[in-house]
């Protein structure tokens, strides 16, 4: 009997279980229905502003279109590390933008790297000058706006340097530094190259060619490093076993350099110095204006605030461990290496992809200095001579996405490897 | 309900959206104010003076116009470009009007959806050089580094150029005139290469402008004119036809001296024509019938214009040369009043 009761009783409550009231009075269904609104508002309000632009575009007579990337591009660009010419398509331009964007970002993110870590360290320092002259330095730097010290860095460069022309004559009024191997002039700084007699030409890799030489160079260092790893696991190994470390430096030094100087030797490379012909330096390698300071601006603008990082990660490590460390008899130099710094790392990698993010993005304002990076070609002249200005920044917006994507993908993983590991 | 008000709404807006860009006329009047995009800074042609007013042969264009539509010369905003700004602050209704040293090119014109209603000023692309180079011609000019406006039609004609003639050459790009004036005198490059004009002018304030040398050289054909949007043809007419009516002026010898008396009717019925005192022209352009007299007003004819800002009388010095009247042997024509 009582159980056909609550047979009945269940049924009645499933039947009113939902009413269409409920989806506001309910507190099952509330938030549902409020997400579901809201959503519904965005998804018009985008395509309110999609309509718009389309409808807009129409009416100037615009379609949409990446036709334009296809087109002759029509000018120069100054610093290119592919093969580009003005009979090049606008798409090829902007690979050449993409790649100086690239160089400058590497280049800035390792010397931020580096003086970030060494300016870190040593703001802990225990004497008094080197601290606060650490202090000085990430204080200047990380509170003045990077674009000012771009500025600064090419006005020094173009009106404090000589021009080629002082270099001329009998008694010039500029002389070459370095054994005659290296000048600095308002045009940028003239490095000798690395040539080699025997080039084994290039590889044609899509839109790229690089030189087979240079990537066999890459190829053998990393090997190099490679199997000295493996030498040293050796060694620890046999040190575990027989309590005896073999010696291994001189075995290191073979197998780091060995190989590298052989394959120099082997392809004859020679050093191409500058020198002084026509209007301006031949041949070495030219570093312009535009890219020193690019590189100096951002790279010791961003080195100040990844000392403090690094600063942050050093202080973030227990008191303890160091004393320990010195109750074991390690030295100062090998506890920072050996026990701090390793436990510090978790705590700096996050904020230093951050850090390597807004370096890459801060080179879009190379325009500044005139550096030809993605921002000058193709958000720049090529938007400019096509009038293709919403193709073009979409289109830059999503490389910009796809470089920032990239690097903290990369850097994530690293950082899963370094990171405490709670067992 | 609620939807179908913010549906509304958003469509209204995009109504009005629209329409505003077919009466230009009508909101520079409300506005009282006229919107001029000019160049950043290049004396002779648009630069501000040492009182802050805007001075110059594009200004003058700007206060012709805003004389003929609000009767004032001065109610002009002017607000300056960069070569790489002013196509985008044009189209997107930043700007009402271009007067700023632009090309009239084909692409300009028919991809980039731009209308340039007339050439004030007939150029051609040169190059400035430091005497001291001991230069005599832009065929010497391989392996020179050169300072180049980005965004500009000279960037490519220069990439043309120097391919035609075999010849290697390290562009330094810049935004502004100022900044490649700064960089040409740092010597961190030996060439500055723009418009003749532009190089006449950037030239008259250096220190010392004997120093420098424009080659003779002149590698291209810059037609440069005000530009307006596409799509609103009153608005285009006004511009337009305010820039002939500065041309007839000098043709007709109506003077910013005489014109007032002129304008009481004289013999010439193109001049009355021009005037107002005869047929109904400022009324077909949407404008009171003594548009024409304002404009002239407010700088002169084309030629009292020129001789004041960059004439052989100024420091620019530039002689009239392409931009004498037709009668004169030069291509300055008006289309005619009737």
């Amino acid at each position: 009997m009582s159980t056909s009761t609550d047979q009945r009783y269940t049924k009645v409550e499933h039947k009113k279980s939902f009413q269409l009231s409920m989806l506001l009075y309910d507190q099952r269904y509330r938030s549902i229905t409020i997400q579901v609104f809201f959503l519904f508002m965005l998804m018009l309000g985008a395509a309110w502003l999609i309509d718009n632009t389309v409808n807009n575009l129409r009416a100037l007579g615009k379609d949409f279109s990446f036709a334009f990337l296809n087109n002759p591009a029509g000018y120069d660009i100054n610093q290119r590390p592919v093969e580009y010419n003005s009979q090049m398509t606008h798409g090829r331009a902007a690979l050449v933008g993409f790649l100086n964007t690239m160089i400058l970002a590497v280049m800035a993110c390792v010397l931020a790297t580096v003086l970030g870590v060494v300016a870190g360290v040593l703001r802990l320092s225990n004497n008094w000058i080197v601290g606060r002259l650490m202090t000085v330095y990430v204080e200047v730097f990380r509170n003045i706006p990077t674009l000012l010290w771009i500025l600064i860095f090419g006005a020094i460069m173009t009106e404090a340097m000589p021009a080629p022309s002082a270099f001329r004559g009998d008694t010039p009024a500029a002389s070459m530094i370095f054994n005659e191997s290296v000048a600095i002039t308002n045009r940028g700084v003239y490095i000798p190259a690395i040539m080699f007699a025997r080039d084994l030409g290039s590889l044609q890799v899509g839109p790229v060619a690089p030189s087979i030489s240079w990537l066999l160079v890459i190829v053998i260092i990393a090997a190099g490093i490679w199997a000295n790893k493996l030498l040293i696991a050796h060694a620890t190994r046999v040190q575990n076993a027989t309590g005896v470390r073999p010696k291994t430096w001189w075995k290191s030094i073979l197998i780091l350099f060995g190989p590298i100087i052989l394959f120099f030797i082997a392809l004859g490379a020679h050093l191409d110095y500058p020198e002084l012909r026509g209007f301006n330096f031949a041949g070495g390698t030219h570093l312009r204006n535009s890219l020193i300071a690019m590189w100096l601006g951002l790279g010791i603008y961003t080195g100040a605030f990844i000392a403090e990082i690094v600063r942050a990660g050093i202080l973030a490590i227990n008191k303890g461990q160091t004393e320990a460390a010195y109750a074991l008899g390690l030295q100062p130099g090998k506890t920072m290496r050996l026990v701090i710094l390793p436990q510090a790392l978790r705590v700096i990698i996050p904020p230093l992809i951050s850090n390597y993010l807004n370096i890459t993005k801060n080179t879009s304002l190379g325009l500044a200095v005139g550096y030809m990076d993605l921002r000058s070609t193709l958000g720049g002249i090529t938007i400019n001579q096509t009038g293709r200005e919403l193709e073009g920044m979409m289109l830059m917006m999503l490389i910009y996405l796809a470089i920032s994507l990239t690097i903290s993908g990369v850097l994530n993983v690293y950082n899963s490897r370094v990171k405490l590991k709670e067992r | 309900m609620k939807k179908s008000v913010f549906v509304g709404a958003f469509a209204a807006t995009a109504l009005v959206a629209g329409m505003a860009q077919a009466q230009m006329l009508q909101s520079i009047q409300d506005r009282g104010e006229l919107n001029c995009g000019v160049s950043t800074g290049l004396a002779g042609f648009s630069a501000p003076d040492a009182n802050g007013v805007w001075q110059g042969f594009d200004v003058a264009v700007c206060r012709a116009v805003a004389a003929a539509i609000l009767d004032d010369a001065m109610a002009v905003n002017f607000v300056p470009t960069t070569g790489q700004t002013r196509f985008s602050a044009l189209a997107s209704g930043e700007v009402d009007m271009l007067a700023r040293n632009t090309t009239w090119t084909f692409t300009r014109d028919i991809d980039l959806r731009l209308t340039f209603v007339g050439v004030n000023y007939y150029d051609g692309q040169g190059f400035m050089v430091s005497r001291d180079l001991g230069v005599s011609s832009a065929t010497e000019l391989d392996g020179a580094t050169v300072c180049i406006q980005t965004g500009t039609t000279t960037e490519l004609n220069l990439a043309d150029y120097f391919r035609a003639n075999g010849m290697n050459y390290e562009p330094v790009p810049i935004e502004t005139n100022a900044e490649a004036q700064q960089q040409y005198l740092a010597g961190a490059c030996d060439v500055y290469t723009t418009d003749v004009s532009g190089l006449a002018a950037t030239r008259a304030s250096f220190e010392s402008p004997d120093a420098h040398v424009i080659l003779p050289e002149v590698i291209s054909k810059e037609p440069l004119g005000p530009v307006v949007r596409d799509g609103d043809k009153e608005w285009e007419g006004i511009v337009r036809w305010t820039l002939f009516a500065l041309v007839a002026a000098e043709e007709l010898g109506i003077t910013s001296a005489n014109v007032a008396e002129l304008a009481q009717g004289t013999d010439n019925p193109e001049v009355n024509r021009l005037l107002g005192s005869e047929g109904e022209f400022g009324s077909m352009l949407g404008l009171e019938s003594d548009w024409a007299v304002r404009a002239i007003s407010a700088g002169g004819n084309y030629g009292e214009i020129f001789a004041a800002n960059i004439g052989d009388q100024t420091p620019i010095g530039l002689a009239r040369g392409l931009n004498a009247l037709w009668t004169q042997g030069g291509l300055q024509y008006a289309m005619p009043f009737r």
